[in-house]
């Protein structure tokens, strides 16, 4: 009654065989894998510093100007090291902009200043640390454990964090008066600034604990396959909850800096920081669907945009021109990285 | 290739027979290949659909069913073979190509836009207009014939489709079928989403419209509706075209089992030695339940014993391997590993005891797929090579280097991505996860599915070293035989209970299939 077909060939492995074998990828194109995305991001830093020289020539090669964009690169800088990790994680987080608001009013009010002046100065960073890292639980308790869609959820914490920073600081500029904080700040260590030292070490940290450690290694997992994460054993809810805690910490930081830079905690600190972190995230190469993140790349993409206000800057162009150009960047880094993942996938 | 059974088992009434003489098949496929990056999806596979009939094709998740309908409705291109359509070669470069050829295609999950009407969702993609301006007076009109037509009348072209029920979106998506002059209708698993009475009024629009000349390719798991509505049947497996052309009416329920779990290659597992009379429990379960799904399941397995669960698509098998694993909630019950209870619903502390399970889906479930092949083999056990957090990666490439060279993954590269490895070599990657883990219960879910010949042989080869080590082991399987061979002891899953247990040497596969058939009926 049936057609039943005689068994399967003997040559029939060794032709899958061969057929998996054609499609490996090779290792060897020089835009391929991360250093091949990296290698692109310092060519268009290295274009615009040279676009930079002609048309700014001293104003812009010079040393207090490289400090100025570094300076100006620190504190999204941070933010996208914590961002870094929550969309390699497969999230998303839109309130550190807010948070970085938050923290820094909270840091400065007049009772947390009082408490700073009568012990020591380090009791603002850690207020500003414990509000970032209170918001950042928030989020991830209610994305990990509330099943909440991070997009949801880090909104409204983008929404009622500003709501609350400005209920704190009643709508007025708190002016920071704790001098041993401000001193800090304002000083260089070897000739670069505080900030740019902070961010410095927030990068190196970031990097290590993405590429060397077991959490870098479970943020990876989770942000690839959470399923396949999770029947291997790994705690996906709690470690989606640390991810969200630590971006919350980056902008914790990021609002002590912020007070560092302008000396005064305002409510409107940070604003919009966010779509910056996360534009230079993904403009370094971090996936933004998760399993994949790059630090390296997230820094050099916030060395770019912060090069580039400042070459716009220099020219005197405005702020709307600099707008365009950046979305323009976004869009074609995005372009680019589709096609070398398109093309290593094909395994050409 | 296809072979007209049916011209001589004189099944079915005049019309058949009238139409079969006169027409030339509608619709033949020949040879199709389907290669996706490290699996073969269709390997082969010959239909053949005569206008006017209902043809049923029938077989186990995996088999190729979905390739082949994204195959004939344009959404996949095949690699190899060929589509006639009227006896002519045609070429489906897109679904609208299909839809223009007169093949249209109902999706298990219902294609339709619920914010849209039932007139927008008939005539999404094809809109009536002129000038841009759609003519809605005209889509009503028609919308409303076509509704007619399908026996109902009743639904308002102007509702919008969300406010329908499941039943309702079906006869939609059929008019949408219509309304493109589909000469063959495929759909896939159309009772799933229907109750009893809505499955009667899908019946009988099915005979209208094969009674018009319309050939509808029926996809469904439920052989009593084959019976029902099918004219003749072709089974897949392992994306190839196992029987084709049975009369859905007169073939044996057990035949058509046999056909889509039973052995297409032979079954090279080695024997293995009976397990030691003072071997220790390992694995207890104990009154299992997990509600909707399953009920009262108890067993236990020895060190070194391989315990066998047999039964069909959604017997529940599957859902027990979850559920002892943690990955599942269970409703109530107990698992031990050693004598320790396990928290429910918790995978680390199943994996803490020592069990791992490899899932039935590997690339959704098990891979990580666009990471080297090392770092999917130290999953679970990263943390372990780590010193004080930092991951010690040249300790995981070593330990990856034994265990690639132990079990033969090929390539034998473990920077290679998961992604572009064989079946089977991904089945071995999951594998060399638990053994680096050092598993005491291995839990296998359909370890050979998607895995060519070769691999499956050494994949038989591995489970029994495992045993030997002294792993217990737990297998599901589709394949009867595959089950009864691997397995010391076989429970026979049916409709989630456990209707019998038993050495496998005490059982053949024909027992396992009445017994299967025996628990569904009761």
């Amino acid at each position: 009654m049936t057609e039943i077909p005689a068994a399967v060939p003997a040559d029939e492995s060794a032709r899958i065989e061969k057929a998996s074998r054609s499609t490996q990828t090779t290792r060897t194109g020089i835009m391929h894998g991360a250093t091949g995305r990296n290698l692109g991001l310092v060519i268009a830093l290295v274009a615009l510093c040279i676009f930079g020289v002609i048309t700014a020539g001293e104003r812009f090669a010079s040393i207090d100007n490289v400090l100025t964009i570094l300076r100006l690169a620190s504190v999204i800088g941070v933010l996208s090291i914590g961002m870094t990790f929550v969309i390699t994680g497969g999230g998303i987080d839109l309130s550190v902009g807010s948070v970085v608001g938050l923290s820094s009013v909270w840091a400065s009010t007049l009772a947390t200043q009082t408490m700073a002046q009568d012990t020591h100065w380090i009791v603002m960073v850690g207020c500003a640390l414990a509000v970032g890292l209170g918001a950042g639980l928030v989020n991830g308790v209610l994305i990990a454990y509330g099943r909440v869609v991070a997009f949801i959820a880090t909104l409204a914490m983008l929404v009622s964090a500003r709501g609350l920073a400005e209920i704190i600081a009643n709508r007025q500029t708190q002016i920071v008066k704790v001098q041993g904080f401000l001193d800090f700040f304002r000083d260089d260590f070897i000739g670069i600034p505080t900030l740019v030292w902070i961010f410095v070490v927030v990068a190196v940290a970031g990097w290590i604990l993405l590429n060397r450690t077991t959490f870098g290694r479970r943020t990876i997992a989770v942000g690839g396959n959470p399923e396949a994460a999770r029947l291997a054993g790994i705690k996906v809810k709690r470690h989606t909850m640390y991810l969200y805690a630590l971006s919350g910490l980056a902008a914790g930081i990021g609002g002590v800096m912020m007070l560092g830079r302008t000396t005064a905690g305002s409510s409107t600190n940070g604003q919009l920081y966010e779509l910056d972190a996360i534009a230079a995230v993904v403009v370094g190469g971090t996936l933004l669907i998760g399993g994949r993140g790059t630090i390296v790349g997230t820094v050099l993409g916030v060395l770019i945009f912060s090069t580039l206000t400042n070459v716009f800057t220099q020219n005197n162009l405005s702020i709307s021109a600099q707008a365009v150009a950046k979305g323009v960047i976004i869009v074609v880094a995005v372009l680019l990285q589709q096609r070398i993942a398109e093309r290593s996938r094909a395994g050409t | 290739m296809v072979d007209d059974f049916c011209l001589t088992d004189g099944r079915s009434g005049p019309t058949f027979w009238h139409m079969v003489n006169v027409d030339p098949p509608l619709l033949q496929m020949r040879g199709i290949v389907k290669q996706f990056p490290g699996a073969r999806a269709l390997d082969g596979v010959d239909l053949e659909i005569r206008a006017g009939e209902v043809h049923c094709l029938l077989g186990q998740n995996g088999a190729g069913k979905s390739t082949l309908i994204k195959v004939l409705a344009g959404a996949h291109q095949p690699d190899e073979g060929q589509i006639l359509l009227d006896g002519r070669p045609v070429t489906i470069p897109h679904p609208v190509a299909g839809l223009r050829l007169g093949i249209a295609t109902m999706y298990q999950e219902l294609d339709v836009v619920d914010g849209l009407s039932v007139a927008e969702n008939i005539y999404l993609g094809h809109e009536l207009a002129t000038a841009g301006f759609s003519q809605r007076r005209a889509a009503t009109a028609n919308t409303r014939a076509l509704l007619r037509r399908l026996g109902h009348g009743d639904i308002a072209p102007h509702r919008e489709v969300g406010r329908l029920s499941a039943a309702g979106k079906q006869i939609v998506s059929m008019a949408r079928a219509l309304s493109h002059d589909a000469r063959v209708i495929v759909m896939d698993e159309p009772s799933a989403v229907l109750d009893a009475e809505e499955v009667d009024n899908l019946f009988r629009v099915v005979r209208e419209l094969t009674a018009s000349g319309v050939a509808v390719v029926y996809i469904s798991h439920r052989l009593d509706e084959i019976r029902q509505i099918g004219d003749r049947i072709t089974v897949l497996k392992d994306g190839r075209t196992v029987a084709t052309g049975l009369p859905a009416a007169q073939t044996p329920t057990a035949e058509l089992i046999r056909l889509m779990t039973g052995r297409t290659v032979e079954y090279a597992i080695p024997p293995r030695p009976p397990v030691p009379e003072d071997a220790a429990t390992v694995l207890q379960v104990d009154g299992l339940t997990l509600r909707g799904s399953f009920r009262d399941v108890s067993f236990d397995v020895r060190a070194g014993e391989v315990v066998g669960l047999a039964g069909l698509v959604g017997s529940g098998r599957t859902e027990i391997l979850e559920t002892v694993f943690g990955a599942r909630h269970a409703t109530a019950g107990t698992v031990r590993v050693g004598g320790r209870r396990l928290r429910p619903g918790s995978v680390s502390d199943a994996v803490r005891a020592g069990i791992g399970l490899c899932p039935e889906e590997r690339k959704s479930q098990g891979l990580l797929l666009d990471e080297p092949v090392y770092r999917n083999i130290t999953l679970s056990t990263f943390g372990r090579n780590a010193k004080a957090s930092f991951l010690d990666e040249g300790a995981e490439r070593t330990v990856a280097r034994e265990q690639i060279d132990a079990l033969d993954v090929r390539p034998a590269d473990p920077e290679r991505r998961a992604r572009t490895l064989s079946g089977g070599n991904q089945q071995k990657v999951l594998l060399a996860r638990w053994l680096v883990h050092g598993c005491r219960v291995l839990l296998l879910d359909e370890p050979t599915r998607g895995v060519d010949v070769g691999a499956r042989a050494e994949i038989y080869a591995l489970v029994a070293d495992l045993a030997a080590q002294g792993a217990a082991v737990v297998v599901v399987s589709s394949e009867i035989p595959e089950v009864l061979g691997l397995a010391d002891r076989v429970l026979v899953v049916s409709e989630g209970r456990v209707v019998h247990e038993g050495p496998a040497s005490g059982i053949d596969e024909h027992r396992v299939l009445d017994l299967v058939m025996e628990g569904s009926a009761a």
